[in-house]
This record gives C-alpha cells, sequence and structure tokens, in this order.
C-alpha cells in the first residue's frame, strides 16, 4: 500500500487513536481506585490537622475513625439538619448556589475535654482555588485551630498560608463580638493584630491570597451563623 | 545484507548517552525546556520527580516512534508523535497521582506540560525517526537525564539558600542550614523561590560550563 497516500494515512491514524484510547482508558480505570482513595486520605488528613492532630497518609484513616468518625452531619441555611454525607458534600459546587439553598457540611471532634466543631471553607486565592478547615471551641465562637491548602499559590508569598506561622495565628481568635454579632475574622497588614480579637496578621507580598483567604472566611463562616447561635 | 552487529554498548552509543550530559546538554546548550526548569525547581523533591518523569517520556516515546518509524506516513508524523508523547504523559500524571499524590499536587500542571517540553519532540524529529530503537532509547535516556541533572542543581541552590532545606522524596524534609545562623541573624533569601533566580541560577550554570569548556563558546 502507497505509505504516503490517504487511505494509508486515514487507516494509521484511526488505527493508532483507537489503541491509544483503549490503553488509556485501561490504565485510567485501574488506577482510579488508589486515586480516590488518595484524595480522601487527604482530606481526612486536612480535617484533623484544623483540630491540631497530625497524622500521615498511613495513619490518617485510624485517627480519623478515632477522632471523628461518622461524627459528622449536613446542616441547611436554617441550622436544621438535614440528610446527607458530610464528608462528600463537595464545597466547590455549594459554593455555586445562592447562600439559602447551600449544604453546610459539619464535623465534630471530642478532644482536650469538649466537643470541637470543624466547618470546612473554600475560596479564591491569586492563582487557583483554596481551602481550609477551621474548628471551633464548643462555645461556638472561638476559634481552635485552622488549617489551609491553596492549589497554585506563589511559594514564600500567598503560599505562606498553608504554613504553621499564618494558621497558628488563628487559634484564640473569636468570629462573634460581644453583642452576639457575626464578625468572620479580618486578615489585615499594618496594626497589630495580636490584640485584636477578630483579626490575624496578613502576608507580606501576598495580599491578594491574604484578602481571598478572608472573603473566604466571611463567606463561609456567615452561613453558619443560623447553627452556631444556637 | 548481514551488517557487522554493533556491540549493545560500543562507544558510539555510549556517547549517545554521555553527550546530552555536558556539552549537548539540552538545557544548558540546547536551551530547551527552560520553561519547565523555571517552574518546579523551587524544592528538590518535585524537581527529582519531574526529572525522573521526563526521562520515562523521552525514552518510552523516542523507542516507539523508533519502532514505528518506517511505517508512520510523513504528512501526519507530528501529530503521530504528540499522540505517543501525550499518551505516556498522561499515564505518568495517573500513576503520580495514585502512587506520589502529595508530589503530583506540587507540580500540578506541569505534569500535563511535559507534553510541550520542547525537548521530547526535538528528539523524535532529530533522532528517533532515522534512528534504530535501541539506540533512540540511549538518545533517551541521555537527553531526560541531562535535562534531570540541571533541574536537579538548580533546585538544590534555590531550596538551599531560598528555604534553608533540602526534600527528597521519600526522606521528608531536612534542615541543613544550622539554627544558631539564623540566630546571628541569616536570613533564607525569598527571592531565591521566585522564578526570576531560576533564570539566573541556570546562566550561571551555562556561564560556568562555557568557562570550563571553550567548544562551546561561538566565535564571531
Amino acid at each position: 500500500m502507497d505509505r504516503q497516500g490517504n487511505t494509508y494515512t486515514f487507516l494509521y491514524a484511526s488505527v493508532l487513536v483507537v489503541v491509544v484510547a483503549a490503553l488509556l482508558a485501561f490504565v485510567s480505570q485501574t488506577l482510579k481506585p488508589i486515586q480516590q482513595k488518595n484524595i480522601e486520605v487527604a482530606k481526612k488528613i486536612d480535617i484533623l490537622k484544623s483540630v491540631n492532630i497530625a497524622s500521615t497518609p498511613k495513619d490518617a484513616e485510624e485517627k480519623y475513625e478515632k477522632y471523628i468518625g461518622n461524627n459528622s452531619f449536613v446542616l441547611n441555611y436554617d441550622g436544621k439538619k438535614v440528610e446527607g454525607d458530610a464528608f462528600t458534600v463537595s464545597l466547590e459546587k455549594e459554593l455555586k448556589k445562592p447562600a439559602k439553598d447551600r449544604l453546610y457540611p459539619l464535623f465534630i471532634s471530642n478532644i482536650d475535654g469538649g466537643k470541637k466543631y470543624i466547618i470546612p471553607v473554600r475560596g479564591k486565592g491569586l492563582w487557583g482555588p483554596i481551602w481550609g478547615y477551621v474548628s471551633l471551641n464548643e462555645d461556638k465562637k472561638t476559634i481552635y485551630g485552622a488549617t489551609f491548602g491553596h492549589k497554585g499559590e506563589t511559594p514564600g508569598l500567598g503560599a505562606e498560608i498553608e504554613k504553621e506561622p499564618f494558621q497558628k495565628q488563628f487559634a484564640g481568635k473569636t468570629i462573634f463580638d460581644d453583642k452576639g454579632d457575626f464578625t468572620s475574622i479580618k486578615v489585615e497588614k499594618g496594626h497589630n493584630t495580636s490584640n485584636d480579637p477578630h483579626a490575624v496578621d496578613a502576608i507580606s507580598g501576598g495580599t491578594i491570597t491574604s484578602k481571598g483567604v478572608q472573603a473566604m472566611l466571611q463567606d463561609c463562616l456567615s452561613g453558619y451563623k443560623k447553627f452556631l447561635k444556637e | 545484507m548481514s551488517e557487522d552487529k554493533e556491540p549493545l554498548f560500543s562507544a558510539k552509543n555510549l556517547k549517545l548517552i554521555t553527550a546530552p550530559l555536558g556539552a549537548q546538554n539540552p538545557i544548558t546548550v540546547q536551551v530547551l525546556g527552560i520553561c519547565s526548569a523555571l517552574a518546579v525547581t523551587a524544592k528538590l523533591e518535585p524537581a527529582i520527580v519531574m526529572a525522573i518523569s521526563v526521562t520515562f517520556v523521552t525514552t518510552f516515546s523516542n523507542f516507539i516512534i523508533s519502532l514505528l518509524r518506517n511505517t508512520i506516513p510523513t504528512r501526519i508524523r507530528i501529530i503521530v508523535q504528540l499522540v505517543v508523547v501525550a499518551a505516556l504523559v498522561i499515564i505518568v500524571d495517573q500513576i503520580l497521582k495514585a502512587y506520589a499524590y502529595e508530589v503530583s499536587l506540587q507540580l500540578s500542571v506541569f505534569v500535563g506540560l511535559i507534553i510541550t517540553n520542547c525537548i521530547i519532540m526535538g528528539r523524535l524529529e532529530a533522532f528517533a525517526l532515522s534512528n534504530k530503537p535501541w539506540q533512540s532509547v540511549l538518545d533517551g535516556i541521555g537527553n531526560g537525564v541531562g535535562y534531570g541533572i540541571i533541574l536537579v542543581i538548580i533546585a538544590f541552590f534555590r531550596e538551599v539558600l531560598g528555604s534553608g532545606t533540602i526534600t527528597l522524596p521519600g526522606l521528608g524534609t531536612l534542615h541543613v542550614i544550622p539554627k544558631i545562623l539564623y540566630d546571628w541573624g541569616y536570613e533564607n533569601n525569598g527571592l531565591m523561590i521566585l522564578p526570576p533566580m531560576a533564570l539566573i541560577t541556570v546562566g550561571i550554570i551555562i556561564w560556568v560550563q562555557r568557562a570550563r569548556n571553550k567548544d562551546l563558546v561561538e566565535t564571531k
């Protein structure tokens, strides 16, 4: 057959594409369960980190079972429990809905002599999504711990939100003022935030990411207002 | 038409591996693949994983294209090369997501961008299309490793000077700058982890290489 002819070229391209497609489909199917598992484990590590429990991919499952287990539920905007599994709620999808129609997942951990309420948050950084988990003490207003992650913030600048110095500032801050009004947490530069119960220090050179964290907390935590005030 | 069988590791064949490490280095001499060299070298671990991934892709794409070289219709040869490279890259990406999840997050889009790495298409066009499979495999390994070495060197300097640590796959993060230096006022150089310093580091490596090997310096 003429190797440069149209028929040969078309046949060659078709066979090649079918073979490659079959191969890729096979690889994808084979590896999918392991990849799903990795994503779940990473989420469990993050949730545990927000209540200051360090875990590795090896022991995350076990620790999650021990400290949280099935102790999680889904709330609606009115703070009432609704059907659903908190672990599988996709914040990315929920945030596209108006606040009133969203589902609000909540995890509860019993450690350190009390209940901790763990709230997942998600927002926008400079280059891509940022997310995190904020845990509240039993009084439902003082932050016990917080952890943040990001997809592609600049290392050394915005990416510092996933480092401890930034995250440990949150412990002890409150998201409600004395009158019981929701204040969220401000991420600010330029003044001493160590005495301000509703603010933490922003990251130099990471202004947009810092503002993203502030907007994310405001946006995601405010949906839990009704539940937290109960 | 029996031709003399060449030994597998003849001097000529070995040169295919060693040349890209030095005088024919894809990054410092041919200045290919610079973009990813800037992007994934802020830490050692992603640089090492990237080096391994690229070597895997150059080796196997060279091998496969070389096997197919007599059957590929000339008019669609670039498309055929792209399909092969893209398939290999997707496989690498899937494997990383399954077995090196943490690193795959750090490398994010850059694994996918191996497809557009000029080294790979360059080697396919220039070498694999006109050479036998075994030589092509050697050429692929040589170029992959040649690329990887430079990546690791850049990442080493960027991480040590920028973060004061060394992160190796499987070993975790080691702090190499003694704490006492920080007590004396030493600061990590934040500029090192930004992309411009990667470019400057590449520049310095090229400078050092040319100072040592005068053959690389162009004559006017």
